[in-house]
């Protein structure tokens, strides 16, 4: 069945997309972690489901094909993003709000997107959940865009952004241009959202940048080796969750999200079994 | 003297609803060592925020190495470690390595990289604070004082003229309070930095610091330590706003 992966172009196009969101998902993903964003994620995921529906319904009432739903998810993904920063600047003491927010806003545009089309059907259930044969080559080619994108802007502005990350007002004191960088940050965020979306789908983007972050700041020593150790478990989780999913026809979303909380558990288990070690160690 | 580093001329602070401070004039000279004490209150971080500009200038007017400070840029030359520094989130998975790199984050500029030799400057700032045996732990996973000794170093790295700390020593043992102070003194000796520093120890301070400034909303007393250890206890608690006891360590 792995060779399947090989064969079959659309499985391809989802094996390589897979990878590239494994990669950038959780490389993003430990800067929203450790920033205490990873509910804007959601947050964002939910826009995109609107941009997503939006494009949806252009495409069934108007035959639009030049906005493609995953174009629209963008575009949404990216306004929203400028949103979620307008609100927490107006709300300072009460940044967590531009959460429900913006969250709810998605969900209520989807819904009204999704009603003004009288419905769709399975195209929808896959966008929520991913699905292993949604990814185009012209998709995968975009998504290799972004991935490039987003890997050159973190390599470019790593430093600051992780003094950012660290103590925004020290940052800010030693001249960091705080507001610019923080707002390249979460329009990062929305394309990476954006470009998982296809595979993980909308109500699961949010973990593939998460969870992996979670287990690797258990066992990682400083900041670089967490990022190194997330994208490994992201990647072990698109692979198995892929490959799986494919397997026993679910939507890979499940598959991934899932193993990325295999992997949590492994590592929590691990971490515990270490500190009985070396508590018996001590006592020897 | 010549050009002051630092010159405040009649500066007046209010929070939204709280006035911090008072007509404050205020130099700080090349080389000097100063201890800013003064009650819970007085102001003293509100006047360390202006200096850095954090807090915004609202009346009188600020010189920061001869320049007024709206069109001062070379931050690098003043180094920082806040009172709330250890504040920080303690799951943040960054090494002490990669925290005193931060130092060199805004001189190293954008879109720039660190070069050896920055590694190298930075290993040595956290061999200065006597930390080397820890610049691969999680700084997370150290004590408070430890910590503390880490983001001197982060504020040491980028060889600032100017260094300013607000109450560095808050949960530090006797025995590390002593080494800090010893740290800071070759600093001012044989580094020439100069040094503003926020404390409540007045009896350890009055040993180290060329002067001492006691600030309560105003500004009540600029000299040395020996004018100030001569000042009636009458002055002090007028100053305190309740009676104080200096404790003259002998050292
Ligand atoms: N952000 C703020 N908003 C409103 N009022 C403030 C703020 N920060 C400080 N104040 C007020 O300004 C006054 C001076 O505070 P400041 O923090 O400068 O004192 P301090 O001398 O540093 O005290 P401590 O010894 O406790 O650190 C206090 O009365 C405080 O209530
Ligand atoms: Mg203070």
């Amino acid at each position: 069945m792995i060779a399947d992966f090989f064969e079959y172009e659309f499985l391809q196009n989802t094996l390589y997309t897979g990878l590239l969101i494994g990669l950038i998902g959780p490389l993003l993903g430990t800067f929203i972690v450790v920033r205490r964003l990873s509910l804007i994620a959601d947050a964002l995921s939910h826009v995109t489901l609107a941009g997503i529906a939006f494009g949806l319904f252009l495409e069934k009432k108007y035959m639009v094909t030049f906005i493609t739903p995953f174009y629209a998810g963008m575009g949404f993904s990216v306004i929203g993003s400028v949103f979620v920063e307008r609100l927490r600047r107006v709300y300072k003491a009460y940044q967590e709000l531009a959460i429900p927010i913006i969250l709810s806003g998605g969900v209520g545009l989807s819904v009204v997107f999704i009603s003004l089309a009288d419905g769709f059907n399975t195209d929808l259930y896959s966008y929520l959940f991913g699905s292993v044969s949604a990814v185009s080559r012209n998709d995968f080619f975009s998504i290799l865009v972004i991935a490039i994108i987003v890997i050159t802007v973190l390599l470019l502005f790593y430093k600051e952004l992780f003094m950012l990350s660290f103590d925004e007002e020290h940052a800010v004191v030693s001249g960091i241009h705080a507001k610019r960088i923080h707002f390249l940050f979460i329009v990062l965020t929305a394309l990476v959202i954006a470009a998982s979306i296809r595979i993980v789908g909308v109500l699961l983007v949010s973990a593939l940048m998460t969870l992996p972050v979670a287990a690797s700041i258990r066992i990682a020593k400083g900041f670089k080796q967490s990022i190194l150790f997330s994208v490994i478990f992201g990647e072990i989780s698109v692979i198995i969750g892929l490959v799986a999913g494919y397997y026993f026809e679910i939507p890979p979303g499940g598959t991934i999200v899932l193993t990325s909380v295999l992997i949590l558990i492994i590592t929590i288990l691990y971490k515990r079994l270490k500190l009985t070690r070396l508590k018996r160690k001590a006592i020897a | 003297m010549s050009n002051p580093i630092v010159e405040m001329k009649d500066v007046s602070y209010t929070y939204e609803n709280k006035h911090a401070l008072d007509h404050i004039n205020f130099t700080i000279q090349k080389q000097a060592f100063i201890g800013l004490v003064g009650p819970n209150g007085g102001g003293k971080t509100t006047l360390i925020k202006l200096l850095l500009g954090i807090n915004k200038l609202q009346s009188g007017s600020i010189h920061l190495f001869g320049e007024p400070i709206h069109k001062f840029k070379q931050w690098n030359k003043i180094g920082f470690v806040s009172q709330k520094a250890n504040a920080f989130n303690r799951g943040f998975p960054a090494t002490v390595q990669e925290v005193v790199s931060m130092g060199l984050t805004p001189k190293v500029g954008y879109l720039k990289f660190f070069t050896k030799a920055h590694k190298q400057k930075i290993e040595e700032a956290v061999e200065q604070v006597g930390m080397s045996e820890y610049l691969h732990e999680n700084i997370g996973d150290l004590s408070g004082g430890q910590q503390q000794r880490v983001f001197i170093a982060r504020a040491l790295v980028s060889n600032p003229a100017l260094l300013i700390l607000d109450e560095p020593t808050v949960g530090v043992d006797a025995e590390n309070v002593k080494k800090f102070y010893d740290l800071l003194h070759h600093l001012n000796e044989k580094q020439q930095i100069t040094l503003l520093l926020v404390t409540h120890d007045i009896g350890t301070m009055t040993h180290h610091a060329t002067d001492i400034v006691c600030l309560n909303k105003a500004l009540h007393f600029h000299g040395n330590p020996t004018e100030f250890t001569r000042l009636s206890e009458h002055d002090l608690s007028h100053f305190y706003g309740h009676p104080l006891n200096v404790v003259t360590h002998n050292h």
